[in-house]
């Protein structure tokens, strides 16, 4: 993993001491709210629906054993002893005190994490494939190129002001784990025809109340060129996104308004400019960071086969380990959606397990993925069963990875002050309307995806099946959405007609899957069977 | 009736109106400010008793004072989804 150097650790000091100064104006008042709140915006705290919520950067999804333990000591120490982890593979919490803003943040730097740049209009935490470094699809590990982007995006002064947020992802394989063609700069790694590796850039993609899917700009930029091409494209949206209209501003609108191809040609015109002014680092800068994820010290010895006699963990094997590029090694994901559960949430006790789990059995190293699970990356075969028992023994071995109770639910109503209606207890009520493990097996990959306003911070858009909670005449009403997908297969999901209510939109699900087992055809998942039977057989059994 | 609500600026928890100077974590006490209501906001603002505040419609009901929109229902509440995080259970959530 990365560490810190003596500039990182000094930025994020120095930000810290400046912030608690800030605090203490505010606390005396020196500062008005509209004075501070764009100063605490900038390091994460928000006004939330109930308190002062503070949102912690994971960049790129990687915590250690240590990072993670401090994430529980935090919510024991400042919060309720809990936290949320996000769809953008950071942690959130929900009770915290303006007066403790400063410490939790000074706690968080002893381990070299820090809550900048996930607010505001500037690029955000910069998000990845929870598989790096250990799937062996990938063309190389994303972590270095996305710790190069975080290092220059962060206090970039050009860019602390953009029309809106900004959100990149990174990957390295074709199978898309992370959203990344839904990011306002999707990169994927590739290997050129000369075999030098270098960056696919999709831009103008994104999720909210204007989902769009970002097309591709450019087939390959070399790694000597890739901070001079993000610059590119972050200065063509700079000099030209709509900073008229807030619901306009995102990258999406503009490559959309001028079509991708004049934003593109800005984009090379703009590049061929900045390349003469030799920002770029050299390429020993990037070498210098891979080092720091290099493949962990396997097990050369280690059994390449799992002893599956014991049936109850057989199931969760089968459905949450995937293959690992060393084959004595495979990737175990915790899923964080236990039947009747809040996706996402864990309580300080589950995230020392995971801490202590993560430092136990796989290298200290644990991730957090977008669909608000945890992953241990780098687990022995021979020790995937001691890990599945102590993970049952606290409540954290649901055999759910991508099945319907896996679903993504943003905090909703009960939470966020944007919201127009809760998401959490109708994941609950779907939770458990399906909790049967052999009833989720049969239905197979069902990404259900919630978000309690048009924002979409529960990816409505990208899933399977979508529900988008809205306000209708001061009732809470769910949109139903079907076809989506943040995978490779991308797509976006399209309503099925007239909302319903809490209780009927779980119906509605219910519904729409017994259809879907009654056409599909073999193999078919439920978004294939969707996209060959067309969204009017599923309008027929919802409203007919 | 129009009553009063806003974050403590040190603690950020949720807080009523409840008369002259004070403010109350329960929506109960919560009293009607009337077309006082922006006087009240800019004078407890000023004094940094209420951070963010904004006057809320609300009826006279036999639980109380009970705001008409459902989002400051929950903000009464607390977390529907946590209660044993809860201000107060009872407050209906889905009607006022």
């Amino acid at each position: 993993m990365y560490q810190y150097d003596k500039y990182d650790q000094s930025l994020v000091d120095s930000r810290v001491a400046e912030f608690r100064d800030q605090c203490e104006r505010r606390i005396a008042g020196e500062m008005t709210e509209d004075q501070f709140k764009p100063l605490r915006l900038q390091n994460g705290l928000y006004l939330q629906l109930h308190a002062y919520m503070l949102r912690v950067a994971i960049p790129y999804g990687t915590l250690s054993g240590d990072q993670m333990r401090m994430l529980a000591t935090i919510a024991r120490k400042y919060d309720r002893d809990y936290g949320h982890f996000t769809t953008r593979q950071n942690i959130q919490y929900n009770w915290i005190k303006l007066e403790d803003a400063a410490d939790i943040l000074q706690d968080l730097s002893t381990v070299e994490m820090h809550a900048i740049q996930t607010s505001g209009n500037c690029i955000r935490n910069i998000s990845s494939d929870q598989y790096a470094g250990a799937s062996a699809e990938e063309a190389a590990d994303p972590r270095p190129w996305a710790e190069l982007l975080r290092q220059w995006s962060s206090f970039h002064p050009e860019f602390a002001h953009l029309p809106r947020k900004f959100k990149i992802c990174v990957i390295a394989s074709d199978t898309d784990r992370a959203a990344m063609r839904l990011h306002d700069i999707g990169i994927q790694l590739v290997e050129n025809d000369a075999g030098e590796l270098g960056a696919r850039f999709y831009v103008g993609g994104g999720m909210g109340r204007t989902p769009m899917i970002a097309p591709l700009i450019r087939e390959f930029v070399s790694a000597d060129d890739l901070i001079s091409y993000c610059e590119a494209c972050l200065r063509v949206y700079n000099r030209y996104g709509r900073r008229d209209n807030k619901y306009k501003a995102r990258i999406k609108i503009l490559v959309h308004e001028i079509g991708a191809e004049e934003y593109k040609r800005q984009v090379e015109e703009e590049f061929a400019h900045i390349k003469t002014l030799n920002l770029d680092p050299p390429r020993a800068e990037l070498e210098r960071i891979s080092e720091f994820f290099a493949p962990p010290a396997f097990d050369a010895e280690a059994p390449t086969e799992v002893d599956l006699s014991d049936p109850d963990f057989r199931i969760w094997h089968d459905q949450n380990v995937a293959e690992h590029k060393n084959p004595a090694y495979a990737i175990a994901t915790i899923s964080l959606k236990p039947v009747g559960g809040i996706p996402g949430d864990a309580t300080a006790d589950q995230m020392d397990l995971m801490a202590d789990l993560a430092k136990q059995y796989s290298f200290d190293e644990c991730r957090v993925t977008h669909s608000q699970n945890i992953v241990l990356p780098h687990v022995r075969k021979a020790d995937l069963y001691a890990l599945w028992q102590k993970l049952d023994e606290a409540g954290l071995a649901p055999a759910n990875l991508d099945l319907i109770g896996d679903m993504i639910a943003c905090p909703g109503l009960d939470y966020c002050s944007l919201a127009n209606a809760r998401s959490i207890p109708l994941a609950q009520k779907i939770s458990q309307r399906f909790a049967d493990q052999q009833r989720q097996k049969e239905l197979g990959e069902l990404k259900l995806k919630i978000s309690g306003c048009i924002n979409a911070c529960g990816h409505h858009h990208a899933g399977h099946i979508g529900i988008l909670g809205v306000d209708r005449k001061g009732v809470e009403n769910y949109q139903l959405l079907f076809g989506g997908s943040g995978a490779e297969d991308v797509s976006l999901a399209k309503i099925t007609g007239p909302g319903f209510t809490e209780d009927g939109v779980v119906d509605a699900i219910e519904k729409a899957t017994d259809l879907y087992l009654a056409q599909r055809e073999e193999g078919e998942r439920f978004v294939d069977t969707y996209r060959r039977i067309g969204m009017e057989p599923f309008k027929e059994a919802l409203y007919g | 009736m129009i009553i009063l609500t806003g974050n403590d600026l040190k603690t950020g928890d949720v807080i009523w109106w409840a008369g002259e100077t004070n403010w109350s974590r329960h929506l109960s006490d919560a009293v009607d400010a009337g077309e006082e209501a922006d006087a009240v906001l800019q004078r407890e603002d000023a004094a940094r008793r209420v951070n963010a505040g904004y006057s809320v419609e609300a009826e006279q009901t036999e639980r109380g004072p009970m705001p008409l929109h459902i989002k400051d229902r929950v903000r009464a509440s607390g977390p529907t989804v946590r209660q044993d995080l809860a201000i107060d259970t009872n407050i209906p959530i889905e009607k006022a």
